[in-house]
């Protein structure tokens, strides 16, 4: 059993070792890097870059099989992110580009599908399965116990009897 | 010539399947012990059969026979021999064949152990696999037939799609169709018990080793999936909730679903209606997975055959078992007692929560599956329904399921007391939040999700532990600790083993999700990159061959703290005429993390664009599953499977107390 003190202290520890590790890496990678250099990132900018494969995760390559617009190395795809990147280059947001795919491409592109009348049964649906569920298991508890209350004895008296059958024949007992 | 005899032999093999799917059911319900018989000789000979025409299109593949036109569309003579073994089931024909030969495999290994079960109960279920071997045999012979010659025949044969030229494609399909076709042993068992009107915790007792097998496989099956696309496909992803995916997923829910309600049935003879329709569901959603998948109705990277003819030949079959078996079960529901009764707060009542959250989870994942189909079939419109819909339905509905598994367990069956329980899980309630509230920080940084992630695992973690230290501390066996812990059944350990392979499995996407780094950059040879405190540099380009195909090839050398970790090796391959180059992914594996180098494409000569990933515990995630299969395995040993099976013989049985104690009580 770890006392509390030493369970706060342990990833304390753990918590600067890391951090003296991480130094040392740092300091590393000075002489390694020095005849060697850097790679560069692949995109120009890679905040922008980052935000655009967010984005594009949730998006579908509209030629490949079943991928999304950031794995995809179709023509289509590079096409797309590239000018996705342009507009988001020039200052358009996540919902213009968005709007922009939709008008040109429909709701296919998205992984996300809207919520909209030919939609409603998909977003409703689990929650539909769900009340569906519970409703029966509600149900099956409720007619569980007027089985047992069907039998004309106290709440106690029954308890008792069940508790002197239980052991022999439990299932016989409902 | 020898094509001819595979095609021969599935022929026999269907005729065969036809007398062990008419004769034993006859038999059985006139007390015919001769034609009850007939069941036993049949699969036998069913096995036979369908293994020779197996063997012969395995022969067609090695030897390079493109005169048979499946061969000559999937396989040609550079591929190396293991891929040309798997190639026979790498698209429609051979896989339907290979469904069969496991059917038929399932059904003798019923016949080798069923010697304690009623020769009566027997037949029944070997006539109802007959029937479903019929069927498939049918649809494989009119529809999908792998020896059909192609004459005059080509010299050279096209190429299996490169993506499944891997060792996955030799262990995945026959471990899921395992399962898949594994849980038909368990909807044969649901109707034979429905058909003799006997559905009693002596049928559950023999139809659960058998299921649990199955799920065993299954789950072996998506794992392996999961692992394969992880490392085959280059995008450092484990689950993409591809159509695909979820047809192995969905029969996997409902399948953990059946497995505990058998449970139940088994302890306590209730939910046994509820059972069965889990058992008629399972393998209804295991045949709805293996036609989505093979039928070409969906879009996907695994999808390859197309065929309306088929399409109609599986939905017509699928009505068929599915509505087949509702409609008896409908005419039987009359007759199904209640069972053991319980509280609303017991074991019973969680494991029955449980249930409703699998089966809703399951029932979802199809909707969302099928609904971009049934949307365009009806002409409404293209939607793509993706990860982010799944995410938003799953993990809501897994959340509470995740909780009750710390709970379910420390129930008693009957009735059990909220208080009570909350007074025996307070501790392991305050381990496990305490560890969700320090990982963040030891991991490096905070994060709600993680935080969550970590509090549902670490929950089933130290409720489990609860529950074996509460049995060993009231444990009624003297002597010493290692006494205790054997008196406690294979089952349990089971049980324990694979709960807390669900903790491991969450604790691993948690934190791979939460923690994991990557760069993309551009490497000319001698550039170096830094990724979660690895440093990785490029220190040269070659060309190598391949058996089939031409790889460019990167040695990258690894160091840590100016330590040499490892050399990864990723590789870009073209095979033959194929346009776009494949991405062969390195992985650096290992318990604490993956290293992860991926090729993207080739910028210039001498440049190429590069993904790398730090992936912490990403290995949890297959180890979980593992630990769930284990678990399993463990719990089908246990050792009153084995014995206590004659009680059905006897009269006297609970079993006949317990119907008629529940008619009673109607």
């Amino acid at each position: 059993m770890i006392t509390p003190t030493a369970a706060r202290t342990m990833p304390e520890r753990l918590r600067i070792c890391v951090r003296l590790l991480l130094a040392a890496a740092l300091l590393a990678l000075v002489p390694l890097s020095a005849p060697a250099k850097t790679a560069m990132p692949l995109a120009a900018d890679p905040v922008l870059e980052e935000r655009l494969m967010t984005l594009a995760t949730g998006l579908r390559c509209l030629v490949c099989q079943n991928q999304s617009l950031a794995e995809s190395n179709a023509e289509l795809a590079v096409d797309l992110r590239n000018e996705i990147r342009e507009q988001m280059r020039r200052g358009a947001s996540d919902r213009d580009v968005v709007d922009y795919l939709v008008a040109r491409y429909g709701d296919f592109v998205l992984y996300r599908p809207p919520l909209k009348a030919s939609t409603l049964l998909l977003w409703s649906g689990p929650a539909i399965l769900l009340l569906l569920g519970l409703g029966f298991l509600v149900r099956t508890l409720r007619r569980r116990r007027a089985q047992i209350t069907q039998i004309p004895l106290s709440a106690a008296a029954r308890a008792r009897a069940q508790e002197l059958l239980g052991t022999g024949s439990a299932e016989e007992a409902s | 010539m020898i094509p001819e005899l595979g095609h021969f032999a599935l022929i026999l093999a269907l005729a065969l399947a036809l007398a062990q799917g008419v004769f034993p059911l006859i038999g059985a319900a006139r007390g015919t012990l001769v034609w009850m018989h007939v069941g036993r000789t049949t699969a036998l000979g069913q096995f036979l059969f369908i293994a020779i025409a197996f063997g012969t299109l395995t022969y067609a593949f090695v030897v390079n026979d493109f005169s048979l036109l499946y061969v000559a569309s999937n396989s040609n003579s550079d591929l190396p021999l293991q891929f040309r073994i798997a190639a026979v089931w790498g698209s429609h024909e051979g896989s339907m064949l290979l469904w069969v030969l496991i059917l038929a495999g399932w059904t003798v290994a019923i016949t080798r152990f069923s010697h304690h079960m009623p020769e009566e109960f027997v037949a029944r279920v070997l006539g109802v696999m007959g029937l479903v071997s019929a069927g498939f045999l049918a649809f494989l012979l009119f529809t999908s037939n792998p020896f059909l010659r192609l004459i005059p025949a080509p010299p050279e044969g096209r190429s299996l799609n490169p993506l499944l030229q891997d060792w996955g494609m030799l262990l995945h399909p026959p471990m899921l169709y395992m399962g898949y076709v594994g849980f038909s042993v368990a909807f044969a068992f649901a109707i034979a018990a429905l058909l003799s009107g006997r559905l009693d915790t002596a049928w559950a007792r023999w139809s659960r080793p058998w299921t649990t097998v199955a799920w065993v496989f299954l789950s072996l099956g998506v794992a392996l999936g999961s692992l394969w696309a992880y490392y085959e496909l280059g995008w450092g992803g484990w689950w993409f909730w591809d159509p695909v995916e979820n047809a192995s997923f969905i029969p996997w829910l409902a399948g953990t679903a059946l497995i505990h309600s058998l449970a139940v049935t088994e302890r306590r003879g209730a939910f046994k209606g509820w059972t069965v329709l889990l058992a008629i569901s399972t393998f209804s959603l295991s045949l709805v997975g293996t036609f989505l998948v093979r039928s070409g109705v969906l879009t996907s990277v695994h999808a390859f055959a197309t065929d309306p003819a088929r399409g109609a030949f599986v939905l017509v079959f699928l009505g068929i078992v599915v509505g087949g078996a509702l409609l008896l079960f409908a005419s039987r529901a009359h007759r199904i007692g209640l069972g053991g009764s319980f509280d609303p707060v017991s074991r019973e009542s969680m494991l029955l929560l449980n249930n409703v959250l699998l089966a809703v989870a399951a029932g979802s994942v199809l909707l969302g599956t099928l609904y971009p189909l049934v949307l365009d079939a009806l002409g409404a419109g293209k939607v793509s329904v993706g990860r982010p819909y799944f995410e938003a339905v799953f993990i809501p509905l897994m959340t509470p399921a995740m909780f009750l598994i710390g709970v379910g367990p420390m129930a008693h069956w009957k009735k059990t007391s909220l208080p009570d329980l909350a007074t025996r899980l307070r501790w392991a309630f305050a381990v496990g939040l305490v560890t969700a509230l320090l990982v963040p920080f030891a991991m490096g940084g905070w994060s709600t999700p993680v935080s969550l992630g970590i509090l549902l695992a670490a929950w089933i973690v130290t409720s489990s532990l609860a529950g074996l230290i509460e049995r060993l501390r009231l444990s009624p066996v003297s002597g010493g600790i290692l006494a205790k812990l054997g008196a406690n059944s294979r089952s349990y350990y089971g049980m324990q083993l694979a709960h807390i392979g669900v903790a491991v499995f969450i604790a691993g996407a948690t934190l791979v999700l939460g923690y994991e780094s990557d760069k993309e950059v551009r490497m000319s040879v001698g550039d170096t990159i830094e990724v979660g405190g690895y440093n990785f540099r490029l220190d040269r380009i070659s060309e190598v061959p391949g058996p089939n195909y031409i790889a460019s090839r990167g040695d990258v050398s690894v160091t840590r703290d100016g330590r040499a970790v490892t050399t990864m090796f990723p590789e870009k391959r073209t095979y033959g005429d194929k346009k776009n180059p494949m991405t062969e992914a390195a992985i650096d594996w290992g318990f604490v993390r993956d290293l992860y180098v991926s090729f993207g494409e080739r910028l210039d000569p001498n440049t190429w664009a590069v993904r790398i990933y730090h992936k912490p515990f990403v290995e949890l995630i297959w180890v979980g599953w593992l630990m769930m299969s284990l678990g399993g395995l463990l719990a089908v040993f246990d050792r009153r499977y084995r014995v206590a099976v004659n009680k059905w013989h006897a009269p006297s049985s609970a079993s006949l107390l317990l119907g008629a104690g529940a008619a009673g009580a109607r």
